[in-house]
């Protein structure tokens, strides 16, 4: 507790954040074992991991970087096929399926990567709301371009075609993506320890690149972008950065959760699953990294938990967001619960006034909505 | 001929871009907001319109008339309760709103009407212009709604550089704190632009549905999305930009069906709007605002 107690503040919420996925990770293997999770549940785990690593990582580009993104399911989804491929193709090499699974994720996040760095390159030259409606009509066009392609796999190695599965030219061997159809008889190597070790890595990398030299450079840019480049930041590279690194974890989450099912369409990565992550960065909080484990977590098993009233369940959902979003911006609920804070903080003995300084102006000060 | 026939169905599908991007844009300039909720609106007005000739055996014309009449509603009645409430919020915050309202629209439409696609009976009642001995057919709904295209945009043109209301929009859109020093009412005129707004959004459902008579839950969305690129592309905020990014869209979604494929024709849209974007960032017929230091 000592030691706790001696760290920095950004070193005390990084090992909260850290500690708080473990001791989750740990109840809910403890449960399972128990038998005390429902079926339903059980299958939700993997892509409870897929999204908070998805969440994670589209809040470096929302909170940290400040730009909005509407089409991150296009790196999801570039990310799923390109791993699916992968998982196949070393399917005779590398017996060791935890191995081949790493070897998979590895590959769907590099894919992730090239396409964040090739859609990146227009974007970064756009800002605001322009740079917004960019973003959704790439995350538009890796669908179509998802939707018409077709993969196969026969002793000669890789097809490729853009028309159909007849044009790929293959002497037996397998098709691995059938256009629309998208990617069937997938392997099922996905397991919730992967999905945990994969959720501890985004972390890593996300928080570490936050209390870096480059994440400081980022986090300039988002505040005053003139500033920053006065004081000889360069703007495009910060941007840049930010952008393929996420797209890269969204790959590797994509990769992850594609591997969780048998068989997954193209139609999964739209605009509509692109909104999905980003509700849950706004919920969790822009800038918050635990935020969005915590709100990506809480709004895939709301669903789930709803499933009793399956035809409100969506209606529901829409009117807790907008509740939310309503409550979390009243100003009279929003002055009462600063000053609950702060009298609350006043009480463990710190002085008022670096309680307040304390909720104000960190990014992660913890103002989560939930 | 195929060539014309292509050209006229893509002004046709333009048009009803346009008519949804006019909404989209008006609702931007002034809100300075995304108002994702557009979409459902025009599945709202699409079957509040099928109801009444359905179910009520109203004639085509009340039928519609009473469709505007209920968006008009519905529209002001989102704004009352879900965005002004959030006034002086974080755009993000307004945007995720805006998504929620979207979400509620739809499941409440599918509790409502089920999922199963209704037949669309078209609201035009007009013989079919056939020119060239017959090579070249015109619907009469294309006629319409190139024709109420047209009329609505000259009659929001109008209304915004003369009436007083228009121009108080107008001043809204440049500067609300300025706008309001001149004493006017700020609040109720972005009330009156979501109601113009989801008006308009109900003569496209009817349109839409009307040209493609297959309605379902998820009607708007496609259409929404691609006329919130039109307006983007035809410059956000500017009222003839809209209607030339709606037009210019559906030329070239019809094109791209014709000539690549119909599998691809929405990356080609969404390629010529990053193109369009790259040369011009601030869209066709924007504003360049240069930033201050």
């Amino acid at each position: 507790m000592t030691m706790f107690k001696s760290m920095s503040k950004s070193a005390r919420s990084t090992f909260t954040t850290y500690a708080m996925v473990v001791v989750a990770y740990v109840i809910v293997q403890i449960l399972a074992n128990g038998g005390m999770i429902t079926n339903s549940l059980t299958g939700q785990l993997v892509p409870i991991c897929a999204y908070i690593c998805l969440a994670v990582s589209l809040n470096l580009v929302v909170g940290i970087s400040g730009e909005l993104s509407l089409g991150h399911a296009g790196f999801m989804s570039v990310g799923a096929f390109a791993g699916v491929v992968a998982a196949a193709c070393f399917s005779s090499s590398v017996p060791n399926d935890a191995l081949r699974l790493i070897l998979s994720i590895a590959v769907g996040g590099g894919c992730a990567a090239i396409a964040g760095f090739v859609v990146g390159i227009p974007v970064m030259r756009l800002h605001g709301d322009y740079l917004a409606i960019v973003t959704l009509a790439f995350g538009e066009i890796i669908k179509n371009i998802m939707n018409n392609l077709y993969v196969g796999l026969d002793s000669a190695g890789l097809h490729f075609s853009m028309t159909d599965a007849n044009s790929l030219g293959m002497s037996g061997g397998t098709i691995l993506i059938n256009g629309p159809q998208g990617a069937v008889g997938i392997e099922k190597l996905s397991t919730f320890f992967a999905g945990f070790i994969l959720v501890i890595f985004c972390l890593f990398v996300v928080l570490n690149l936050i209390h870096s030299r480059s994440g400081r450079a980022i986090m300039a840019v988002r505040d005053n972008r003139i500033a920053a480049e006065s004081v000889g930041i360069n703007v495009t590279k910060y941007r840049l950065m930010a952008f393929v690194i996420s797209a890269a974890l969204a790959g590797m989450a994509g990769a992850l959760y594609a591997m969780n099912y048998s068989s997954i369409v193209p139609k999964k990565f739209d605009f509509n699953t692109s909104i999905l992550i980003l509700v849950f960065v706004v919920l969790g909080g822009m800038g918050n990294i635990r935020g969005s484990v915590i709100s990506a977590t809480i709004l895939t098993i709301l669903p789930e938990m709803l499933r009793a009233i399956s035809d409100y369940r969506m209606l529901i959902y829409a009117i807790v967001l907008i509740l939310v979003m309503l409550v979390s911006n009243n100003p009279t609920l929003k002055g009462a619960w600063a000053n609950l804070r702060s009298r609350l903080r006043g009480r463990r003995g710190r002085p008022k006034v670096a309680a307040a300084e304390a909720a104000g102006d960190a990014p992660e000060g913890g103002d989560s909505d939930e | 001929m195929d060539f014309l026939t292509n050209l006229i169905n893509g002004i046709s599908l333009g048009s009803i871009y346009a008519i949804i991007a006019l909404g989209y844009t008006m609702v931007y300039g002034i809100a300075k907001m995304l108002n994702f909720a557009h979409g459902d609106v025009i599945m709202v007005g699409a079957y509040i319109c099928f109801c009444a000739m359905g179910y009520l055996g109203l004639s085509p014309i009340l039928a519609v008339l009473l469709s505007i009449v209920g968006c008009t509603v519905l529209g002001i009645v989102i704004e009352r309760l879900a965005y002004k409430p959030l006034r002086n919020a974080p755009s993000l915050d307004v945007l995720i709103t805006a998504i929620g309202v979207s979400y509620f629209l739809e499941n409440a439409a599918l509790l409502i009407w089920k999922s199963d696609p209704k037949s669309f009976t078209s609201v035009v009642d007009l013989p079919s212009l056939s020119l060239f001995d017959g090579q070249l057919v015109i619907s009469g709904v294309t006629m319409v709604t190139v024709l109420a295209c047209v009329v609505i945009m000259i009659a929001l043109t109008t209304f915004t550089t003369k009436s007083k209301q228009g121009k108080a929009m107008r001043a809204c859109s440049e500067d609300q704190g300025a706008a309001r020093l001149m004493g006017i009412n700020v609040d109720s005129t972005i009330s009156l632009t979501f109601a113009i707004g989801s008006g308009l959004a109900a003569i496209a459902g009817v349109l839409l549905c009307s040209a493609y008579p297959t309605l379902t839950p998820t009607t708007g969305l496609m259409p929404g999305i691609k006329a919130f690129v039109a307006a983007v592309l035809g410059g956000i905020g500017s009222i003839p930009g809209a209607v030339l990014g709606g037009v210019l869209l559906g030329i070239i979604e019809i094109f791209a069906k014709a000539y690549i494929g119909t599998q691809m024709s929405d990356a080609v849209v969404f390629a010529v709007l990053i193109i369009a974007l790259l040369i011009k960032p601030s869209g066709l017929l924007g504003k360049q605002i240069k930033e201050k230091v």
